[in-house]
C-alpha cells in the first residue's frame, strides 16, 4: 500500500489533518478557560449562584475538551521530528526553544493547576481555586503566544543567521520571537479564540432559552455570549484588516492568492467576490469584481497598482484556489458574526433578546462558525505560505524525513482512524453535556464528588476559610 | 570552544532530567492502566482513576519537555531518532491518546460503554509503555546514520532486545503502579496492590538482569565502558545498590510499610536509569552522534538555560503542590479524603 505515492505530499496531509482536528480545542478552551475566570470572578465578587452553577456547568465541558486538546497537541510535538525531520535539524535552533519555553511557561501552568481547578474547589478554598483558574487562563494565553511566534517566524523569518550546517541559528531573540508578523496573528488568533468561545456559548444559551427563556443560566450566558460577539467581532475584523496589510508587506504572493491575482493591474485592481480560480491557465474564470476595491481595500487608493502572480516565478506560487476559496469563508463568516452581534443588539435595546425564537435560531445556527472560520482562516494562512516552510528560505520539499511513503501513509491512516473515532465520541459527550440546561447546584466534573455548591455563598465559604 | 561542551553536557543532563521525571511520573500512572484489567470491580476502577486524575496531565507535560527539549538542544538527534523510531512513536502517541481521553470520557457516558473506555485506558496505556521500552531499546542497539539524516527503513528498531526492553518497562511500569496503589489506597484494594507488587518485583529484577546481560553484547563500547579497568570501580556499585534497594523493597511490601514500596521502586528506576546514562555516555545516538556533534549553537542553549533555570523550580513547587492538595488515601465513591 501507498508504494508510489509521494512520501511528502503523504506527510503534509498527515499535517493538515491532524493540525486541523487540534486546533479546533486549543481556539475553544482559550476562549473557555477566560470564561471560566470570568464567571468565577463574577461568582465571588458578587455572591449570586448563577454564575457558580454557570461555572460548574462549563467546567466539565472544557475538562473534555481540553482533554482532546493536551492529547491532540502531544502529537503535533512530535510530527516535526517523525515527519519534518530535515525541518527540525535546520530550524530546531530557533523552533525549539520558543516551543521550549511554551511547554515551560504554558504548558506546565496549565497541568498543574488544572487538577486544582477541576476536582479542588472544596479542597483548597475559594481564593485559591480563583487563584488555580486563573492560572489556566493564564497558561492558554501564554501558549498562544509562544506557538504563534514560532508559527509567525516561520512565515516572517527575523532576527536569524545560518551556519556551517545550514541550520537556522538565533542572532537576536527579540527580533525572532517579535518577528513582523507575530504581533498581528497573536490578536487575531486569541480574537478568534474568544469569538469562537462565545458563539459556541451563545449557541448552548439560545438552545435553552429556545426551549424555556424563563431559565436564569442560560439568559446570563446568552447576554454575556451576545454582548461578546457584538463587541468583539468588530474589533476582529479590523484587526483582520491589520493583518491582512502586513501580510502584503511581508508576504505578497499570498495576498495575491487570497485575492485571486494572477495578473497585476498597475491602474487599480478589481476585488474578486467570486469566480473559479484556474491555476493551470493562470486566471480566475467566471470572476464576479468590484473594480478598484482590492486597492482601495490594500492601498487606500482606487487606483493604486496592485501585483499580481505574474511577477512572482511560478514554482514559487502557493495553492490559489484552497488560498482563494478559504479566505472567502473566513470573511463572509466574519461579516456573518458580526450581522449576529448587531441583531442582538437591536434586541436587546428592544427589550426581547431572551425572547426571539428568530435570534435564536440565528445563535444557534452560528454556533460552529467560530471554528469554521478559525480553520478557513488557518488554511488561508498556511497554504497561502506554500510552497515554503520558512518563507522563502526552507521548501517544503526540503523539510521532509528521509521516510517511504508506506511508513508516513501508514500512520496517516491510523491517526484518521484514531481521531475520527475518538473525537467523534468527544464531541458527542460535549453535546450531550450541553443539551442539559445549568440547573440550581450545577456539580462539578465528578459527579460523585459533591461540589456542595448549592445553596453556599462565596462570602461564607471565604470566611469559614479564613477562619481556620 | 570549551563554553559550548560544558554547556552540551549541561543540556544532556537537563534533557536526562526531563525525561527521568516523566518516566517516574507518568510511569506509575501508565502502571494503573496496565494494571487495570486485573481490578474489574467499578469501585476499584473509580479509585484508581480518581488517584491520578487531578495530575497525569502534569505528568505527560514532561514527555513534551523532553521531546521538544530535545529538538532544541540537540536538533540533530531529534531528526535522526524520531524517524528511526517511527512505528513506536505514532504508537506511542495512539497509546496515549486512548489513555488520555479515558480519563474524562468514562465519567460521561453508560455503564457498558464505560467499560469500552476502560479498555482504552488500559490498552493505551501497555501500548504507550511497549512503545517506549521498545524505543529505548531500539536507541541503545543503535541505529543506521548518512550525514544529518536517519538511513534505515521504518522497521529496523524490531529486534529482541527492543522487545524485551519493551516488555521490561511495562513490568517496570506496572510495578510503580502497584506500589502507587499501596501507597493511596486501603482495604482489600490496597491487599491486592501488595500482593502484585510482590511479583511484579520479582519479575522487574528479572527483567533488569536480561537487559544487564544482554546490553554488552549489542557494543563492544558497552561491554568496554561496564567491565574495563579503572570503571568498573565506578559501575559496580550500580548493580550492588540495586540488590541493596530491592532487598529494602521487598522487607517494606513484606513489612506493609505503606508509605515506602513507591519511593524505593523509583529509586530502582533511578538506578537502572544511571545505568543507561553510563551505556551511553557521550553519545545522544549510541555510536553515532555525541552530545557535542548534535548539540544546537550557545545562543539557544543558553537562551532556554535561562529559562530553565527559572522555571523548573517553579514547575517544580506548584506541581508539588497539586500533589499535596490531592495527598492522603483515596476512598471509593467519595473521592479524597
Amino acid at each position: 500500500m501507498f508504494e508510489g505515492w509521494d512520501a511528502v505530499v503523504l506527510a503534509r496531509a498527515q499535517f493538515a489533518f491532524t493540525m486541523s482536528f487540534h486546533i479546533v480545542f486549543p481556539a475553544f478552551s482559550i476562549g473557555l478557560a477566560s470564561y471560566l475566570a470570568v464567571l468565577e470572578a463574577l461568582w465571588l465578587w458578587s455572591g449570586r449562584e448563577v454564575f457558580i452553577n454557570l461555572f460548574q456547568y462549563w467546567l466539565k465541558i472544557f475538562a473534555v475538551a481540553f482533554g482532546m486538546g493536551v492529547v491532540s497537541g502531544i502529537v503535533m510535538s512530535y510530527q516535526f521530528g517523525t515527519n519534518w525531520s530535515a525541518f527540525a535539524d535546520k530550524t530546531g535552533p530557533i523552533i525549539g526553544p520558543l516551543m521550549a519555553y511554551e511547554v515551560l511557561t504554558a504548558f506546565f501552568l496549565e497541568a498543574g493547576f488544572l487538577g486544582v481547578m477541576l476536582f479542588g474547589l472544596e479542597r483548597v478554598g475559594h481564593r485559591l481555586h480563583f487563584l488555580a483558574t486563573l492560572m489556566v487562563a493564564t497558561g492558554t494565553l501564554i501558549s498562544a503566544f509562544w506557538i504563534l511566534s514560532a508559527n509567525s517566524w516561520m512565515q516572517t523569518p527575523a532576527g536569524y543567521a545560518v551556519n556551517a550546517d545550514g541550520q537556522f541559528v538565533a542572532a537576536d531573540w527579540l527580533q525572532v520571537i517579535f518577528n513582523p508578523s507575530f504581533p498581528y496573528r497573536l490578536v487575531h488568533m486569541v480574537l478568534a479564540a474568544y469569538l469562537t468561545t462565545a458563539l459556541v456559548v451563545g449557541a448552548v444559551g439560545a438552545f435553552h432559552l429556545w426551549r424555556d427563556s424563563r431559565l436564569p443560566g442560560p439568559r446570563v450566558m446568552f447576554s454575556m455570549a451576545m454582548w461578546m460577539a457584538t463587541l468583539v467581532a468588530p474589533l476582529q475584523i479590523l484587526a483582520g484588516d491589520q493583518h491582512g496589510l502586513n501580510t502584503l508587506e511581508h508576504q505578497p504572493a499570498k495576498v495575491m492568492a487570497m485575492e485571486g491575482h494572477y495578473q497585476s493591474h498597475p491602474d487599480g485592481a478589481p476585488l474578486v467576490l467570486f469566480g473559479l480560480p484556474n491555476q493551470a491557465a493562470g486566471r480566475v474564470d467566471y470572476a464576479i469584481e468590484i473594480p478598484k476595491l482590492s486597492s482601495l481595500i490594500l492601498k487606500h487608493a482606487p487606483d493604486a497598482p496592485l501585483n499580481g502572480l505574474d511577477t512572482v516565478p511560478r514554482q514559487n506560487w502557493p495553492p490559489v484556489p484552497i488560498t482563494f476559496w478559504s479566505f472567502r469563508i473566513m470573511v463572509g463568516l466574519g461579516f456573518l458574526i458580526m450581522t449576529l452581534g448587531l441583531c442582538s443588539l437591536w434586541m436587546r435595546w428592544r427589550g426581547t433578546l431572551y425572547a426571539s425564537k428568530l435570534l435564536h435560531i440565528f445563535a444557534m445556527a452560528m454556533g460552529p462558525a467560530g471554528f469554521v472560520a478559525v480553520l478557513a482562516g488557518w488554511i488561508t494562512t498556511e497554504t497561502g505560505r506554500q510552497p515554503f516552510t520558512v518563507y522563502g528560505l526552507l521548501r517544503t520539499v526540503d523539510a521532509a524525513s528521509p521516510l517511504a511513503a508506506p511508513a508516513v501513509g501508514s500512520s496517516l491512516i491510523a491517526f484518521v482512524l484514531v481521531y475520527f473515532a475518538i473525537f467523534a465520541a468527544g464531541v458527542i459527550y460535549i453535546l450531550r453535556l450541553m443539551a442539559l440546561p445549568p440547573l440550581h447546584g450545577e456539580q462539578g466534573p465528578r459527579g460523585d464528588l459533591p461540589a456542595h455548591a448549592a445553596g453556599i455563598t462565596p462570602a461564607v465559604g471565604v470566611a469559614a476559610q479564613g477562619a481556620t | 570552544m570549551t563554553a559550548n561542551i560544558d554547556l552540551a553536557t549541561l543540556w544532556a543532563f537537563i534533557i536526562a532530567f526531563a525525561v527521568f521525571v516523566y518516566v517516574v511520573m507518568d510511569g506509575f500512572d501508565l502502571g494503573l492502566g496496565i494494571l487495570f484489567p486485573l481490578f474489574p470491580a467499578k469501585a476499584d476502577r473509580d479509585v484508581i482513576m480518581n488517584s491520578v486524575a487531578p495530575v497525569w496531565d502534569g505528568n505527560e507535560t514532561w514527555l513534551v519537555l523532553g521531546g521538544g527539549g530535545m529538538m532544541a538542544a540537540f536538533p540533530l538527534a531529534y531528526a535522526v531518532l524520531m524517524p528511526a523510531l517511527y512505528t513506536p512513536v505514532v504508537a506511542m502517541l495512539i497509546g496515549l491518546i486512548f489513555r488520555g481521553v479515558a480519563f474524562e470520557f468514562r465519567w460521561r457516558t453508560t455503564q457498558s460503554l464505560r467499560n469500552r473506555w476502560d479498555i482504552a485506558f488500559a490498552g493505551g496505556s501497555m501500548l504507550a509503555a511497549l512503545a517506549q521500552g521498545i524505543a529505548l531499546g531500539a536507541i541503545l542497539q543503535g541505529v543506521h546514520v548518512d550525514g544529518r539524516h536517519y538511513a534505515g527503513g521504518w522497521w529496523d528498531w524490531l529486534t529482541p532486545f527492543s522487545i524485551l526492553t519493551g516488555i521490561a518497562l511495562l513490568v517496570g511500569y506496572a510495578l510503580l503502579g502497584a506500589t502507587w496503589l499501596v501507597l493511596k489506597t486501603e482495604g482489600e484494594l490496597r491487599d491486592k496492590a501488595y500482593g502484585l507488587s510482590f511479583y511484579l518485583l520479582f519479575a522487574m529484577l528479572g527483567v533488569i538482569g536480561m537487559v544487564s546481560v544482554a546490553t554488552p553484547f549489542l557494543h563492544i563500547q558497552y561491554t568496554e565502558r561496564w567491565f574495563s579497568w579503572p570503571n568498573i570501580v565506578l559501575t559496580a556499585p550500580v548493580p550492588i545498590a540495586v540488590a541493596v534497594v530491592a532487598v529494602a523493597l521487598l522487607r517494606s511490601l513484606a513489612t506493609r510499610q505503606d508509605s515506602r514500596p513507591f519511593f524505593l521502586t523509583l529509586a530502582l528506576f533511578g538506578l537502572s536509569y544511571a545505568g543507561l546514562g553510563i551505556s551511553m555516555y557521550p553519545f545522544i545516538v549510541p555510536q553515532s552522534i555525541t552530545i557535542w556533534q548534535a548539540a544546537s549553537p550557545q545562543s539557544s542553549q543558553l537562551f532556554m538555560l535561562a529559562g530553565v533555570a527559572v522555571l523548573v523550580p517553579l514547575i517544580l513547587g506548584y506541581t508539588g503542590w497539586a500533589y499535596w492538595v490531592f495527598r492522603g488515601k483515596v476512598r471509593a465513591g467519595s473521592g479524597y479524603h
